[in-house]
């Protein structure tokens, strides 16, 4: 066998060991510097009281991408919340989410299944028509979905028995994700209509 | 031995436990493409099962079905080459086996409870004990600690085993990439309300189990079966088990940055991510140069023909299906439009397939050659080998279909949703009804049968082949001699 450095067992044993060591470092100094900044209460992911006020999704001339915009107050079915009630109703929405197993049908974030739309920015979907009738829009469909929102394809979401509460907290989960900086994901979206 | 014959006197006791594993992974194997099937379907007939097993619960037991699987094929190929790698019995095989069945007990459970009880309300109650909500890692949080705890054992049989007998290069790469396996599931076993937190940590368990952790467990498989069906120099195939190992977490471990583009992560992870992603498949290309250069330099004379066959489909799976398929769209410039479409559809299939299950099935025809005394399976089978020979095909012909089918829907996905329509949930329908999407899915079905139909003989040819056989297996290279 050759003791060239390149096809040598030991130092590639030990070039094994001291990449991997060198990489997990890195990861978890990277991560050590990232938890902080999606935080809830952080730039990029807001706290759960901006469920209070109303959000854009505006394109960024420095960024070059459509970034979420916090405005001015714009409480969810016009109450405002604190922040620990607000962190209560948002909890709820997305264990919810969680327990009627949305993401093996939808994608949020982009991450799930292809079946169905992607979550991120649903609340600023057009589909809801403009955003004085979108709260109301939003919870008709939640709670019997099959016999409110039609599409070409023939693919209907299953009624998944959720009461106006729980819509309610689901809805206040979605204001809240599509708050969240994701560098311009979705791409060209284009949201619903707010000013009317 | 008593050759020809499926008889377990001719297993050791690793490789007893081993088949009971590798009997489940068949058989949920089965259940991945039969829901598989189904969740196909739902996509030209929405109203498929609609209200009764509806596309969330299909698709959650195709995917699970599929990781579990894999993760059983995994473990049955470690116990199968346990004693043979340590050279001493099993330590703590009592418990392996108790493990085993309340590993299948539980998986039991969780999928019946998948299927008919499917959801519940937004409480604790229901991640604890129905479904946990989360892709691919859905198993409520009882199954997970009680798949910890199994693997736990399953882990001390192999590093007890281990130390009691000799190590090896592979052994030792083996044990360490096991410690990380087990414990990066842990990164999954928690609950937050913060979707980013969650998604960051989720990936974690996904990527780092599938781009790094499970790249390694099967190179080690890997190194493993080609001393035992070529006879390659230990000396060579552990070097290059390092090599793999070194640019496989040199790049897969922040690779996981391509996760990181749109899910609130800072925007330096679209460099990282893009950067180390795109490396990730330097190791996959290594491993065909391995594979192809020692099956010549042995000329083919393998001591395992379907084995063997398997193996090179795996390294060109893998290659084609995690590393082609995965730098095609690992970019965040071309990522920002694929993210969430088909293209991940269509990447998952051949990677999952093309990576793991070729190489898992590989063990399988290894199994059974010395389940039936360590018949004859190089040339000159019965038939010409043409049960194999077809399985092989049909399976890798279905996967490619199904995964150009997919990509083709995918790429419309992104122009007309992504591109032009906006992301919208009417861009999405749009997208969805599209003819070029549509006919993706039909090609996509297509193909689907034609991976039933090779699963249909791969499972006939497993229960039959080497039966009656009376040759002893080929003698290859340096396992002349030595015990298989």
């Amino acid at each position: 066998m050759t003791s060239k450095w390149w096809a040598n067992e030991e130092s590639w044993r030990k070039a094994a060991i001291w990449v991997t060591a060198f990489m997990l470092v890195v990861l978890i100094v990277l991560t050590f510097d990232t938890i902080p900044k999606i935080s809830v209460g952080s730039e990029r992911v807001p706290a759960y009281s901006v469920i209070n006020q109303r959000i854009d999704y505006v394109f960024n001339e420095q960024r070059n991408f459509q970034v979420p915009v916090i405005g001015t107050e714009q409480p969810l079915f016009g109450t405002i919340l604190n922040e620990d009630e607000a962190e209560a109703l948002v909890t709820w929405g997305k264990k919810i989410t969680q327990g009627r197993n949305c993401m093996n049908c939808h994608t949020l974030l982009g991450n799930g299944a292809y079946y169905a739309p992607d979550l991120t920015k649903s609340w600023l979907d057009p589909n809801w028509g403009d955003s004085s009738m979108r709260e109301a829009m939003m919870i008709r469909f939640l709670m019997d979905p099959p016999n409110n929102y039609m599409n070409d394809s023939g693919r209907k979401m299953p009624n998944m028995h959720i009461s106006e509460d729980e819509a309610k907290a689901v809805i206040a989960f979605l204001k809240w994700m599509s708050s969240i900086d994701t560098n311009g994901f979705p791409y060209n979206f284009k949201p619903i209509d707010q000013e009317g | 031995m008593s050759l020809g014959i499926m008889d377990s006197n001719n297993l050791n006791g690793g490789q007893k436990l081993a088949v009971k594993y590798f009997s489940v992974a068949v058989i949920l194997f089965v259940a991945q493409i039969l829901f598989g099937l189904i969740a196909g379907l739902q996509f030209i007939m929405p109203e498929l099962f609609f209200n009764v097993l509806d596309f969330n619960v299909t698709r959650m037991v195709h995917i699970n079905a599929m990781v579990v699987w894999l993760l059983m094929g995994f473990i049955g190929s470690v116990y199968w080459l346990l004693e043979d790698e340590a050279g001493v019995e099993t330590v703590g095989l009592k418990l392996g086996n108790i493990a085993f069945w309340v590993l299948t007990a539980a998986v039991t459970v969780v999928v019946l409870v998948y299927l008919f009880i499917q959801v519940g309300p937004g409480d604790d109650f229901t991640r604890w004990f129905i479904n946990e909500g989360r892709e691919y890692i859905e198993a409520p949080r009882w199954a997970d600690i009680g798949i910890v705890v199994c693997v736990l054992i399953f882990f001390y049989n192999a590093a007890a085993t281990f130390m009691k007998g000799r190590w090896s290069g592979i052994s030792g790469v083996l044990i360490l990439d096991l410690v990380a396996l087990a414990g990066i599931y842990l990164a999954g076993m928690f609950y937050t309300t913060n979707i980013s937190v969650d998604q960051f940590w989720w990936w974690w368990v996904i990527h780092l189990w599938v781009e790094a952790t499970w790249e390694v467990l099967v190179g080690c498989i890997m190194a493993w079966g080609l001393i035992k069906l070529l006879g390659v120099r230990r000396k060579i195939v552990t070097t290059w088990l390092y090599i793999e190992v070194a640019l496989m977490f040199g790049s897969g471990i922040l690779g996981l940055g391509h996760h990181y583009f749109w899910i609130g992560t800072p925007e330096y992870w679209l460099s990282i991510g893009g950067l180390f992603s795109a490396l990730e498949p330097i190791p996959l290309v290594a491993m065909v140069v391995h594979s192809i250069y020692d099956s010549g330099v042995h000329k083919f004379k393998s001591a395992n023909h379907p084995a063997m066959a398997w193996l090179i489909a795996h390294t060109f799976g893998n290659f084609f299906g995690a590393g082609v398929w995965g730098f095609m769209h690992t970019l965040p410039q071309i990522n920002l439009y694929t993210h969430g479409t088909q293209w991940s559809a269509s990447h998952g299939h051949l990677a999952f397939f093309g990576a793991y299950a070729t190489i898992v099935i590989a063990v399988f025809y290894i199994a059974v050659q010395q389940w039936r005394g360590g018949v004859w399976m190089s040339g000159n089978l019965p038939g010409n080998g043409w049960k194999w020979k077809w399985a092989l095909g049909l399976l890798n012909f279905g996967v490619v279909g199904m995964t150009v089918a997919l990509l083709i829907s995918g790429y419309e996905q992104s122009f007309i949703e992504r591109a032009i329509e906006g992301s919208t949930w009417s861009g999405y329908f749009a997208a969805q009804i599209h003819p070029w999407f549509v006919q993706g899915m039909q090609w996509r079905m297509v193909f689907g049968l034609v991976t039933t139909a090779g699963i249909v003989l791969l499972v006939w040819d497993l229960l039959t082949i080497g039966k009656g056989e009376s040759r002893p297996r080929q003698k290859v290279g340096e396992a002349i001699g030595q015990q298989a």
